[in-house]
């Protein structure tokens, strides 16, 4: 997977964060994974098409969404409540609708779709399809997990023009 | 959270009302206690597009914080027709997609504004009290010089 297209996902994810938990945020850990994906707490995915296509699951523990969620003044008891699921799935669309505002930046184009909730046993398939790199990001609230799993489908449209042939 | 001198409105010194209008409850929430720590009353709220105008023409509300990507009617859409039918509205687009051409669009529709999510409290702040100060009738993207 190429790390370029990665790093718009990964840095905008660390900007989120850092916005939405008000403290410092680090990555701690970096794996690659070809099983299913254990799910950790509460987790949205958002899938794209176009010239790069995949998906990204975006993985909150309870305390880190808890905390989120606590900022508008409530407070949750259980992770699966629907504020809960609205916080991680509002923040995976925030995490990628800026970081394919990078790569739209680049010259790629694709459409995002609509973030859906997974369940334990979704998580444990979606991870099944493809090779997904994961990060944990360590905040003062939890971990935050990135699930991201992306093919390169096309070259960018400045790319396509052919060289001249003499 | 941090409260903000209060904005009031030019015209009789009234609190600012305002609707929100994204098809996500955490992200309206979460505006509707930002504008509250700006001294700011919610007048309405709306899910997508369609919802956006009917609650535009009940409430008339000072301003407009605009979600693009919803069901039904993306919010350009909404901005060109509340702004056909009212020109003074004054609406700010608030998205995490913040392609240029996106941008754009929503300008030359008449959106006063834009605002990249995650909103950043300070920001969205000095935006609504240049929104509320600018008497243009409509927006003209490249014509005016926008804050940060």
């Amino acid at each position: 997977m190429r790390m370029d297209l990665i790093q718009p996902f990964i840095g905008s994810l660390d900007a989120v964060l850092a916005e939405m938990m008000q403290s410092p945020v680090t990555i701690a850990d970096l794996s690659m994974e070809e099983q299913g994906y254990q799910r950790k707490g509460t987790a949205a995915v958002v899938a794209f098409r176009g010239q790069i296509e995949g998906r990204m699951i975006l993985d909150m523990d309870p305390a880190a969404a808890s905390f989120v969620v606590g900022q508008l003044g409530e407070e949750p008891s259980d992770p699966s409540e629907p504020i809960v699921l609205e916080a991680v799935a509002e923040i995976a669309n925030m995490v990628i609708g800026n970081a394919i505002t990078q790569l739209n930046d680049r010259g790629f184009e694709f459409k995002v779709l609509p973030p859906a909730f997974l369940t334990e046993e979704q998580c444990a398939k979606a991870g099944q399809d493809s090779e997904a790199t994961i990060l944990r990001f360590e905040t003062a609230k939890g971990s935050v997990y990135l699930n991201i799993a992306m093919h390169y489908l096309a070259r960018r449209n400045h790319e396509r023009v052919p060289a001249a042939v003499s | 959270m941090k409260q903000f001198e209060p904005l009031t409105r030019k015209s009789d010194e009234k609190p600012v009302r305002y609707l929100i209008v994204d098809d996500s409850v955490f992200a309206r929430k979460s505006l509707a206690r930002l504008v509250e720590s700006f001294g700011g009353e919610l007048a309405g709220e709306a899910s997508d597009g369609v919802s956006a105008i009917a609650e535009y023409e009940r409430t008339k509300p000072d301003i407009v914080l605009m979600d693009i990507t919803m069901p039904q009617m993306e919010g350009i859409e909404a901005v060109e027709r509340i702004v056909q039918e009212h020109p003074e509205a004054r609406i700010v687009m608030v998205s995490s997609v913040g392609y240029q051409d996106n941008i754009l669009a929503a300008l030359q529709k008449g959106a006063r504004h834009f605002v990249q999510k995650p909103v950043k409290p300070d920001a969205l702040y000095e935006i609504i009290r240049y929104v509320l100060n600018d008497d243009a009738v409509t927006a003209s993207a490249g014509t005016k010089e926008l804050p940060q």
